[in-house]
Protein backbone atom coordinates (compact mmCIF):
# COMPACT_ATOMS: atom_id res chain seq x y z
CA UNK A 1 0.00 0.00 0.00
CA UNK A 2 1.03 3.27 -0.63
CA UNK A 3 2.03 5.94 2.29
CA UNK A 4 0.04 8.78 2.45
CA UNK A 5 1.59 12.44 2.80
CA UNK A 6 -0.88 14.50 4.97
CA UNK A 7 -0.75 17.70 7.16
CA UNK A 8 -1.55 16.69 10.55
CA UNK A 9 -0.74 18.13 14.21
CA UNK A 10 1.98 16.10 16.48
CA UNK A 11 -1.27 14.96 18.60
CA UNK A 12 -3.28 13.64 15.81
CA UNK A 13 -0.22 11.64 14.24
CA UNK A 14 -0.18 9.78 17.52
CA UNK A 15 -3.62 8.78 16.99
CA UNK A 16 -3.07 7.58 13.46
CA UNK A 17 0.02 5.98 14.09
CA UNK A 18 -1.51 4.10 17.26
CA UNK A 19 -4.59 2.94 15.01
CA UNK A 20 -2.02 1.96 11.92
CA UNK A 21 0.51 -0.12 13.99
CA UNK A 22 -1.96 -2.33 14.93
CA UNK A 23 -2.86 -0.92 18.75
CA UNK A 24 -5.39 -3.17 20.55
CA UNK A 25 -6.37 -0.04 23.06
CA UNK A 26 -5.44 3.33 23.94
CA UNK A 27 -7.04 4.69 27.52
CA UNK A 28 -6.62 7.97 28.28
CA UNK A 29 -8.14 11.34 30.39
CA UNK A 30 -8.16 14.78 28.10
CA UNK A 31 -5.60 17.54 29.07
CA UNK A 32 -4.37 20.44 27.25
CA UNK A 33 -2.13 20.46 25.38
CA UNK A 34 -2.67 16.71 23.99
CA UNK A 35 -6.16 16.26 24.18
CA UNK A 36 -6.38 16.00 20.11
CA UNK A 37 -4.53 11.77 20.30
CA UNK A 38 -8.34 11.14 22.32
CA UNK A 39 -10.23 13.52 20.06
CA UNK A 40 -8.90 12.04 16.81
CA UNK A 41 -9.23 8.45 18.08
CA UNK A 42 -13.00 9.30 19.04
CA UNK A 43 -13.00 10.49 15.10
CA UNK A 44 -11.36 8.06 13.37
CA UNK A 45 -13.61 5.15 15.47
CA UNK A 46 -11.13 2.47 14.76
CA UNK A 47 -13.20 -0.17 17.04
CA UNK A 48 -15.49 -0.01 13.88
CA UNK A 49 -12.14 -0.95 11.73
CA UNK A 50 -9.20 -2.53 13.71
CA UNK A 51 -11.18 -3.40 16.64
CA UNK A 52 -9.13 -1.14 18.56
CA UNK A 53 -10.68 0.01 21.94
CA UNK A 54 -10.32 3.72 22.55
CA UNK A 55 -11.79 4.65 25.89
CA UNK A 56 -11.87 7.77 28.56
CA UNK A 57 -11.66 6.88 31.66
CA UNK A 58 -12.67 8.69 34.91
CA UNK A 59 -9.09 9.90 35.83
CA UNK A 60 -5.33 9.45 34.86
CA UNK A 61 -4.89 6.97 37.47
CA UNK A 62 -7.86 4.80 35.92
CA UNK A 63 -6.05 5.54 32.37
CA UNK A 64 -2.66 4.05 33.71
CA UNK A 65 -4.43 0.95 35.57
CA UNK A 66 -6.63 -0.03 32.59
CA UNK A 67 -3.49 0.36 30.25
CA UNK A 68 -1.63 -2.18 32.99
CA UNK A 69 -4.43 -4.99 32.81
CA UNK A 70 -4.46 -4.06 28.58
CA UNK A 71 -0.37 -5.19 28.84
CA UNK A 72 -0.88 -7.94 31.10
CA UNK A 73 -2.79 -9.55 28.67
CA UNK A 74 -0.04 -9.17 25.70
CA UNK A 75 -2.06 -6.37 24.68
CA UNK A 76 -0.35 -3.41 22.85
CA UNK A 77 -1.96 -0.89 24.89
CA UNK A 78 -0.83 3.14 25.44
CA UNK A 79 -1.96 5.92 27.17
CA UNK A 80 -1.38 9.55 26.88
CA UNK A 81 -1.55 12.36 29.26
CA UNK A 82 0.36 15.96 29.70
CA UNK A 83 2.90 16.52 32.81
CA UNK A 84 0.21 17.32 35.64
CA UNK A 85 -1.70 13.92 34.69
CA UNK A 86 1.17 11.82 34.48
CA UNK A 87 2.40 12.71 37.71
CA UNK A 88 -0.91 11.50 38.82
CA UNK A 89 0.03 7.86 36.80
CA UNK A 90 3.63 7.34 38.58
CA UNK A 91 2.56 4.82 40.64
CA UNK A 92 0.50 2.89 37.95
CA UNK A 93 4.15 3.53 35.72
CA UNK A 94 5.86 1.95 38.39
CA UNK A 95 3.84 -0.88 38.87
CA UNK A 96 4.26 -1.61 35.57
CA UNK A 97 7.93 -1.28 35.84
CA UNK A 98 7.76 -3.68 38.67
CA UNK A 99 5.90 -6.24 36.30
CA UNK A 100 7.70 -6.02 33.25
CA UNK A 101 4.59 -4.83 31.42
CA UNK A 102 5.31 -3.38 27.96
CA UNK A 103 2.92 -0.41 26.95
CA UNK A 104 3.71 3.00 25.32
CA UNK A 105 2.97 6.23 27.56
CA UNK A 106 2.90 9.59 25.70
CA UNK A 107 3.72 12.85 27.73
CA UNK A 108 3.07 16.52 25.98
CA UNK A 109 5.22 18.58 28.22
CA UNK A 110 3.63 21.59 29.61
CA UNK A 111 5.16 24.09 32.70
CA UNK A 112 5.26 23.51 35.91
CA UNK A 113 5.21 22.50 38.20
CA UNK A 114 1.91 21.95 39.69
CA UNK A 115 -0.62 22.66 37.39
CA UNK A 116 1.73 25.20 36.18
CA UNK A 117 0.55 26.46 32.53
CA UNK A 118 -0.47 24.81 29.79
CA UNK A 119 2.18 26.12 27.22
CA UNK A 120 5.67 23.83 26.24
CA UNK A 121 7.79 22.40 28.48
CA UNK A 122 10.66 19.95 29.36
CA UNK A 123 10.52 20.10 32.64
CA UNK A 124 9.64 16.52 32.82
CA UNK A 125 12.85 15.11 31.94
CA UNK A 126 13.91 14.32 35.62
CA UNK A 127 10.40 12.51 36.07
CA UNK A 128 11.21 10.84 33.07
CA UNK A 129 14.27 9.34 32.93
CA UNK A 130 15.45 9.37 36.75
CA UNK A 131 11.91 7.25 37.50
CA UNK A 132 8.85 9.65 38.60
CA UNK A 133 7.60 6.56 40.06
CA UNK A 134 9.44 4.45 43.36
CA UNK A 135 12.02 1.82 43.02
CA UNK A 136 14.92 0.87 40.25
CA UNK A 137 13.50 1.53 37.08
CA UNK A 138 14.01 2.94 33.70
CA UNK A 139 11.71 3.89 30.63
CA UNK A 140 12.72 3.53 27.37
CA UNK A 141 12.20 7.22 26.48
CA UNK A 142 11.95 8.85 22.80
CA UNK A 143 11.92 12.34 22.37
CA UNK A 144 10.30 13.60 18.73
CA UNK A 145 11.36 16.82 17.32
CA UNK A 146 8.84 16.90 14.28
CA UNK A 147 5.53 15.76 13.98
CA UNK A 148 7.33 12.71 11.30
CA UNK A 149 8.91 11.27 14.70
CA UNK A 150 5.16 11.47 16.51
CA UNK A 151 3.90 8.78 13.86
CA UNK A 152 7.12 6.93 13.49
CA UNK A 153 8.47 6.46 17.52
CA UNK A 154 4.44 5.04 18.09
CA UNK A 155 5.30 1.92 15.96
CA UNK A 156 9.42 2.55 17.28
CA UNK A 157 7.90 2.51 21.20
CA UNK A 158 5.63 -0.09 21.26
CA UNK A 159 8.54 -2.12 18.93
CA UNK A 160 11.17 -1.70 22.29
CA UNK A 161 9.10 -1.76 24.64
CA UNK A 162 7.72 -4.86 23.72
CA UNK A 163 11.16 -6.39 22.76
CA UNK A 164 12.56 -5.96 26.24
CA UNK A 165 9.31 -5.60 28.67
CA UNK A 166 10.14 -1.95 29.70
CA UNK A 167 7.56 0.89 29.31
CA UNK A 168 8.16 2.87 26.75
CA UNK A 169 7.50 7.05 27.09
CA UNK A 170 7.44 9.46 24.17
CA UNK A 171 8.40 12.79 25.61
CA UNK A 172 7.22 15.09 23.42
CA UNK A 173 5.89 18.70 24.73
CA UNK A 174 3.24 21.28 23.36
CA UNK A 175 5.23 22.87 20.34
CA UNK A 176 5.26 18.83 18.91
CA UNK A 177 2.04 18.07 20.17
CA UNK A 178 -0.09 21.28 18.67
CA UNK A 179 2.33 22.25 15.71
CA UNK A 180 1.51 21.18 12.45
CA UNK A 181 3.97 19.42 9.52
CA UNK A 182 3.26 17.14 6.53
CA UNK A 183 3.67 13.37 7.61
CA UNK A 184 4.02 9.97 6.06
CA UNK A 185 1.31 7.66 7.75
CA UNK A 186 2.37 4.25 7.47
CA UNK A 187 0.52 1.38 6.11
CA UNK A 188 -2.16 -0.38 8.10
CA UNK A 189 -0.38 -3.41 10.26
CA UNK A 190 -3.25 -5.74 11.55
CA UNK A 191 -3.74 -6.19 15.13
CA UNK A 192 -2.00 -9.59 16.04
CA UNK A 193 -4.24 -12.42 16.99
CA UNK A 194 -4.79 -15.11 20.04
CA UNK A 195 -2.38 -16.95 18.24
CA UNK A 196 0.22 -14.44 17.89
CA UNK A 197 0.13 -12.98 21.53
CA UNK A 198 0.12 -16.51 23.35
CA UNK A 199 3.05 -17.23 20.39
CA UNK A 200 5.34 -13.44 21.51
CA UNK A 201 3.84 -12.86 25.08
CA UNK A 202 4.62 -16.33 26.85
CA UNK A 203 3.88 -14.76 30.37
CA UNK A 204 0.82 -12.89 29.72
CA UNK A 205 -1.92 -13.61 31.75
CA UNK A 206 -4.72 -14.43 28.90
CA UNK A 207 -5.84 -17.79 29.97
CA UNK A 208 -4.08 -21.02 31.16
CA UNK A 209 -3.68 -23.57 28.24
CA UNK A 210 -3.73 -27.30 29.48
CA UNK A 211 -0.04 -28.11 30.32
CA UNK A 212 1.20 -25.34 32.23
CA UNK A 213 1.42 -23.32 35.46
CA UNK A 214 -1.11 -20.32 35.80
CA UNK A 215 0.82 -16.85 34.51
CA UNK A 216 0.83 -14.07 37.74
CA UNK A 217 1.21 -10.56 36.28
CA UNK A 218 2.64 -8.38 39.51
CA UNK A 219 5.37 -6.45 41.11
CA UNK A 220 4.95 -7.92 44.59
CA UNK A 221 7.52 -10.03 46.12
CA UNK A 222 7.97 -11.14 49.40
CA UNK A 223 11.40 -12.97 49.71
CA UNK A 224 13.59 -10.67 49.29
CA UNK A 225 15.93 -12.83 47.47
CA UNK A 226 13.36 -13.63 44.67
CA UNK A 227 13.13 -9.78 44.88
CA UNK A 228 16.70 -8.84 44.05
CA UNK A 229 16.93 -11.48 41.61
CA UNK A 230 13.89 -10.27 40.00
CA UNK A 231 16.01 -6.43 39.74
CA UNK A 232 18.87 -8.21 38.67
CA UNK A 233 17.46 -9.84 35.75
CA UNK A 234 15.62 -6.56 34.90
CA UNK A 235 18.71 -4.88 35.55
CA UNK A 236 20.57 -6.83 32.83
CA UNK A 237 17.93 -5.52 30.32
CA UNK A 238 18.97 -1.98 31.41
CA UNK A 239 22.42 -2.68 30.48
CA UNK A 240 21.50 -4.25 27.05
CA UNK A 241 19.25 -1.28 26.10
CA UNK A 242 21.77 0.93 26.78
CA UNK A 243 24.62 -0.89 24.96
CA UNK A 244 22.15 -1.32 21.64
CA UNK A 245 19.12 1.15 21.53
CA UNK A 246 21.21 4.36 21.53
CA UNK A 247 19.82 6.68 19.67
CA UNK A 248 20.65 10.38 18.05
CA UNK A 249 21.01 12.83 15.43
CA UNK A 250 24.02 14.81 14.61
CA UNK A 251 23.74 18.24 12.63
CA UNK A 252 26.99 20.03 11.45
CA UNK A 253 29.33 18.28 14.34
CA UNK A 254 32.09 17.13 12.27
CA UNK A 255 34.29 20.39 12.57
CA UNK A 256 32.16 21.98 15.19
CA UNK A 257 34.16 24.15 17.98
CA UNK A 258 31.60 24.19 20.27
CA UNK A 259 28.92 21.84 20.84
CA UNK A 260 24.62 22.93 21.51
CA UNK A 261 23.27 19.70 23.02
CA UNK A 262 18.75 19.93 22.58
CA UNK A 263 15.99 17.19 22.54
CA UNK A 264 12.60 17.66 21.19
CA UNK A 265 11.09 21.19 20.15
CA UNK A 266 14.17 23.28 21.60
CA UNK A 267 16.30 20.95 19.13
CA UNK A 268 14.77 22.69 16.44
CA UNK A 269 14.91 26.22 17.68
CA UNK A 270 19.06 25.24 18.27
CA UNK A 271 19.37 24.33 14.36
CA UNK A 272 18.11 27.94 13.19
CA UNK A 273 20.84 28.86 15.83
CA UNK A 274 23.47 26.77 14.59
CA UNK A 275 22.72 27.86 10.97
CA UNK A 276 22.43 31.29 11.90
CA UNK A 277 25.87 31.07 13.72
CA UNK A 278 27.54 28.97 11.16
CA UNK A 279 26.61 32.33 8.75
CA UNK A 280 28.56 34.16 11.04
CA UNK A 281 31.97 31.93 10.42
CA UNK A 282 31.29 30.46 14.38
CA UNK A 283 31.63 26.39 14.00
CA UNK A 284 28.67 25.27 15.64
CA UNK A 285 27.12 21.93 15.62
CA UNK A 286 24.35 20.71 17.45
CA UNK A 287 23.68 16.85 18.70
CA UNK A 288 20.28 16.08 19.43
CA UNK A 289 19.41 12.72 21.72
CA UNK A 290 16.52 11.25 20.43
CA UNK A 291 16.33 8.60 23.19
CA UNK A 292 17.06 10.31 26.68
CA UNK A 293 16.80 6.71 28.22
CA UNK A 294 19.45 5.09 27.11
CA UNK A 295 21.20 8.35 26.62
CA UNK A 296 23.90 9.35 23.95
CA UNK A 297 26.72 9.68 26.75
CA UNK A 298 29.46 7.85 24.71
CA UNK A 299 29.24 10.08 21.61
CA UNK A 300 29.13 12.90 23.89
CA UNK A 301 32.06 11.91 25.65
CA UNK A 302 33.99 11.54 22.79
CA UNK A 303 32.80 15.19 21.18
CA UNK A 304 34.34 16.51 24.74
CA UNK A 305 38.02 15.55 23.35
CA UNK A 306 37.15 18.19 20.24
CA UNK A 307 34.77 20.60 21.36
CA UNK A 308 36.28 24.23 23.04
CA UNK A 309 32.22 24.02 25.45
CA UNK A 310 29.26 22.85 25.49
CA UNK A 311 25.98 24.33 25.84
CA UNK A 312 22.73 22.25 26.65
CA UNK A 313 19.42 24.08 25.83
CA UNK A 314 16.16 23.06 26.99
CA UNK A 315 12.32 24.14 27.93
CA UNK A 316 13.57 23.92 31.96
CA UNK A 317 16.01 25.36 34.04
CA UNK A 318 18.79 22.41 33.23
CA UNK A 319 17.67 18.95 33.55
CA UNK A 320 19.73 17.00 30.94
CA UNK A 321 22.56 19.58 31.32
CA UNK A 322 23.66 17.62 34.41
CA UNK A 323 23.33 14.12 32.21
CA UNK A 324 25.16 15.64 29.79
CA UNK A 325 28.18 16.22 32.12
CA UNK A 326 28.10 12.78 33.83
CA UNK A 327 28.87 12.48 30.08
CA UNK A 328 31.84 14.67 29.67
CA UNK A 329 32.81 13.99 33.15
CA UNK A 330 34.85 17.50 33.43
CA UNK A 331 36.15 17.50 30.34
CA UNK A 332 34.56 20.39 29.00
CA UNK A 333 32.18 22.98 30.38
CA UNK A 334 28.41 22.55 30.12
CA UNK A 335 26.69 25.33 30.19
CA UNK A 336 23.52 25.68 30.17
CA UNK A 337 20.55 28.33 28.06
CA UNK A 338 16.77 27.01 29.14
CA UNK A 339 12.95 29.24 29.32
CA UNK A 340 10.59 28.46 31.82
CA UNK A 341 7.39 28.65 32.53
CA UNK A 342 5.93 27.95 28.96
CA UNK A 343 8.20 30.16 27.01
CA UNK A 344 10.23 29.03 24.23
CA UNK A 345 13.34 30.55 23.43
CA UNK A 346 13.68 32.20 19.51
CA UNK A 347 16.72 31.13 17.83
CA UNK A 348 18.20 34.46 18.61
CA UNK A 349 18.21 34.26 22.17
CA UNK A 350 19.98 31.10 21.69
CA UNK A 351 22.43 32.40 19.37
CA UNK A 352 23.39 35.26 21.98
CA UNK A 353 23.64 32.81 24.75
CA UNK A 354 26.12 30.70 22.74
CA UNK A 355 27.89 34.21 21.51
CA UNK A 356 28.08 34.47 25.23
CA UNK A 357 30.22 31.36 26.15
CA UNK A 358 33.06 31.88 22.91
CA UNK B 1 11.24 31.54 -3.11
CA UNK B 2 13.14 29.94 -0.09
CA UNK B 3 11.63 31.04 2.80
CA UNK B 4 8.51 32.69 3.67
CA UNK B 5 7.43 32.96 7.49
CA UNK B 6 4.20 34.28 7.94
CA UNK B 7 2.79 35.60 11.36
CA UNK B 8 -1.28 35.75 11.19
CA UNK B 9 -2.53 37.31 14.33
CA UNK B 10 -6.22 38.84 15.52
CA UNK B 11 -8.79 37.65 17.27
CA UNK B 12 -10.18 34.20 18.24
CA UNK B 13 -12.73 33.72 15.74
CA UNK B 14 -11.70 35.53 13.17
CA UNK B 15 -10.58 32.34 11.28
CA UNK B 16 -6.71 33.60 11.85
CA UNK B 17 -5.94 29.48 12.55
CA UNK B 18 -7.66 28.63 9.50
CA UNK B 19 -5.98 31.03 7.08
CA UNK B 20 -2.70 29.74 8.43
CA UNK B 21 -4.01 25.92 7.89
CA UNK B 22 -5.16 26.59 4.45
CA UNK B 23 -1.92 28.42 3.46
CA UNK B 24 0.19 25.54 4.81
CA UNK B 25 -2.35 23.31 3.15
CA UNK B 26 -1.58 25.05 -0.16
CA UNK B 27 2.36 24.83 0.62
CA UNK B 28 2.36 21.04 0.80
CA UNK B 29 -0.19 20.57 -2.37
CA UNK B 30 2.56 22.54 -4.10
CA UNK B 31 5.48 19.85 -2.49
CA UNK B 32 6.97 22.73 0.17
CA UNK B 33 8.14 22.04 3.22
CA UNK B 34 5.34 23.80 5.38
CA UNK B 35 5.11 24.06 9.06
CA UNK B 36 2.04 25.40 11.13
CA UNK B 37 2.23 26.56 15.05
CA UNK B 38 -0.67 28.27 16.69
CA UNK B 39 -0.62 30.19 20.12
CA UNK B 40 -2.30 27.60 21.42
CA UNK B 41 -5.15 27.72 25.20
CA UNK B 42 -7.23 30.31 25.98
CA UNK B 43 -6.85 32.33 22.74
CA UNK B 44 -9.21 29.64 20.84
CA UNK B 45 -12.25 31.02 22.88
CA UNK B 46 -11.63 34.84 22.76
CA UNK B 47 -8.98 37.32 23.02
CA UNK B 48 -5.93 37.55 20.74
CA UNK B 49 -5.41 34.45 18.33
CA UNK B 50 -1.71 34.07 16.02
CA UNK B 51 -0.36 30.90 14.07
CA UNK B 52 3.29 31.09 12.91
CA UNK B 53 3.10 29.68 8.86
CA UNK B 54 6.55 28.80 7.75
CA UNK B 55 6.54 27.59 3.62
CA UNK B 56 10.05 26.45 2.35
CA UNK B 57 12.01 24.46 -0.31
CA UNK B 58 14.45 23.14 2.06
CA UNK B 59 13.92 21.55 5.51
CA UNK B 60 12.04 23.53 8.31
CA UNK B 61 14.09 24.15 11.32
CA UNK B 62 12.55 26.18 14.25
CA UNK B 63 8.82 26.24 13.66
CA UNK B 64 8.93 29.03 16.40
CA UNK B 65 10.62 32.45 15.67
CA UNK B 66 10.80 36.03 16.61
CA UNK B 67 11.10 37.51 13.06
CA UNK B 68 9.02 37.19 10.30
CA UNK B 69 9.09 37.88 6.40
CA UNK B 70 5.18 39.12 6.65
CA UNK B 71 2.65 40.11 9.26
CA UNK B 72 -0.73 39.70 8.72
CA UNK B 73 -2.33 41.65 11.03
CA UNK B 74 -6.51 41.75 12.19
CA UNK B 75 -6.52 43.70 15.20
CA UNK B 76 -4.54 46.57 17.54
CA UNK B 77 -3.16 44.29 19.90
CA UNK B 78 -1.38 42.11 17.12
CA UNK B 79 -0.08 45.27 15.41
CA UNK B 80 1.17 46.59 18.60
CA UNK B 81 3.21 42.88 19.07
CA UNK B 82 4.05 42.04 16.25
CA UNK B 83 4.90 45.32 13.57
CA UNK B 84 8.38 45.45 15.61
CA UNK B 85 8.77 41.72 14.68
CA UNK B 86 9.13 42.02 10.23
CA UNK B 87 12.51 41.94 9.23
CA UNK B 88 13.55 44.91 7.57
CA UNK B 89 12.54 44.87 3.70
CA UNK B 90 9.23 42.52 4.72
CA UNK B 91 5.49 42.85 4.50
CA UNK B 92 2.95 44.20 6.60
CA UNK B 93 -0.51 43.48 5.45
CA UNK B 94 -3.49 45.09 7.67
CA UNK B 95 -7.18 45.55 7.63
CA UNK B 96 -7.61 49.02 8.94
CA UNK B 97 -11.10 48.37 10.27
CA UNK B 98 -10.68 49.04 14.14
CA UNK B 99 -6.76 50.28 13.88
CA UNK B 100 -6.64 53.41 15.96
CA UNK B 101 -2.77 53.88 16.00
CA UNK B 102 -1.36 52.85 12.50
CA UNK B 103 2.12 51.57 11.88
CA UNK B 104 4.99 53.80 11.21
CA UNK B 105 7.73 51.30 10.42
CA UNK B 106 9.19 52.75 7.05
CA UNK B 107 11.51 49.46 6.47
CA UNK B 108 8.54 47.35 5.20
CA UNK B 109 6.09 47.01 2.41
CA UNK B 110 2.54 48.09 4.30
CA UNK B 111 -0.59 47.10 2.67
CA UNK B 112 -4.18 47.53 3.69
CA UNK B 113 -6.56 45.56 2.73
CA UNK B 114 -10.75 46.73 4.05
CA UNK B 115 -11.58 43.16 4.48
CA UNK B 116 -14.64 43.36 6.83
CA UNK B 117 -16.00 45.63 4.48
CA UNK B 118 -15.62 43.67 1.80
CA UNK B 119 -17.29 40.76 3.35
CA UNK B 120 -19.87 42.52 4.59
CA UNK B 121 -20.89 43.93 1.15
CA UNK B 122 -20.39 40.07 0.33
CA UNK B 123 -22.94 39.47 2.49
CA UNK B 124 -20.93 37.21 4.38
CA UNK B 125 -18.59 37.57 7.10
CA UNK B 126 -17.43 34.36 7.33
CA UNK B 127 -15.48 35.09 4.07
CA UNK B 128 -13.65 37.53 6.13
CA UNK B 129 -10.07 35.63 6.36
CA UNK B 130 -10.19 34.41 2.61
CA UNK B 131 -10.40 37.86 1.47
CA UNK B 132 -7.26 38.61 3.81
CA UNK B 133 -5.66 35.64 2.19
CA UNK B 134 -6.38 36.51 -1.31
CA UNK B 135 -4.98 39.95 -0.37
CA UNK B 136 -1.49 38.76 0.72
CA UNK B 137 -1.45 36.50 -1.94
CA UNK B 138 -1.79 38.91 -4.34
CA UNK B 139 1.09 40.65 -3.11
CA UNK B 140 3.46 37.67 -2.19
CA UNK B 141 2.41 34.85 -4.42
CA UNK B 142 4.13 32.10 -3.00
CA UNK B 143 1.26 29.66 -3.85
CA UNK B 144 -1.19 29.60 -6.15
CA UNK B 145 -4.51 30.24 -5.90
CA UNK B 146 -5.68 26.77 -7.23
CA UNK B 147 -3.39 25.50 -4.57
CA UNK B 148 -5.47 27.07 -2.23
CA UNK B 149 -8.65 26.08 -3.67
CA UNK B 150 -7.21 22.62 -3.13
CA UNK B 151 -6.40 23.29 0.12
CA UNK B 152 -9.34 24.51 1.21
CA UNK B 153 -10.85 21.30 -0.24
CA UNK B 154 -8.64 19.04 1.65
CA UNK B 155 -9.36 21.20 4.87
CA UNK B 156 -13.06 21.64 4.82
CA UNK B 157 -15.34 19.07 5.69
CA UNK B 158 -17.56 17.75 2.20
CA UNK B 159 -20.62 19.43 3.82
CA UNK B 160 -19.28 22.68 3.44
CA UNK B 161 -18.07 22.00 -0.03
CA UNK B 162 -20.81 23.97 -1.52
CA UNK B 163 -18.76 26.97 0.19
CA UNK B 164 -16.14 26.43 -2.35
CA UNK B 165 -17.41 29.23 -4.74
CA UNK B 166 -17.62 31.63 -2.60
CA UNK B 167 -14.60 31.20 -0.97
CA UNK B 168 -12.53 31.00 -4.25
CA UNK B 169 -14.72 34.88 -5.13
CA UNK B 170 -13.25 36.24 -1.47
CA UNK B 171 -9.71 34.96 -2.32
CA UNK B 172 -10.44 36.67 -5.78
CA UNK B 173 -11.50 39.80 -4.39
CA UNK B 174 -9.32 39.97 -1.49
CA UNK B 175 -6.68 40.38 -4.24
CA UNK B 176 -8.30 43.04 -6.21
CA UNK B 177 -8.66 45.29 -3.12
CA UNK B 178 -5.61 45.30 -1.55
CA UNK B 179 -3.45 48.52 -1.74
CA UNK B 180 -0.20 50.20 -1.04
CA UNK B 181 0.64 52.52 1.50
CA UNK B 182 3.67 53.03 0.81
CA UNK B 183 4.87 55.78 -2.35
Amino acid sequence: MKNELVLLKGNEAIAHAAIRCGADGYFGYPITPQSEIMETLMELRPWDTTGMVVLQAESEVASINMVFGGAATGKKVMTSSSSPGVSLMQEGISFSCGADLPMLLVNVMRGGPGLGTIQPSQADYFQTVKGGGHGDYKLITLAPSSVQEMVDFVDLGFELSFKYLIPCMILADGVIGQMMEPVTLPPYKPRRTAEQIAAECPWAANGKPAGRYRNVVTSLELDPAKMEKKNEVRQERFRLVEATEVRYEEFLCEDADYLIVAFGSAARVCQSAVEDLRSQGIKVGLLRPITLWPFPSKVLSKYAEKVKCMMTVELNAGQMNEDVRLAVNGKVHVYHYGRMGGIVPTPEEVTEALKSHL
Amino acid sequence: MTKEAIIIAGFGGQGVLSMGKILAYAGLIEAKNVSWFPAYGPEQRGGTANVTVILSDSRISSPVLNTFDTAIILNQQSLDKFESKVRPGGILVYDPQGISRKPTRTDITIYTVNAMEIATEMDNVKAFNMIVLGAYLKVQPIVRLESVMTGLKKSLPERHHKLLPMNQAALIKGGEMVESLSV
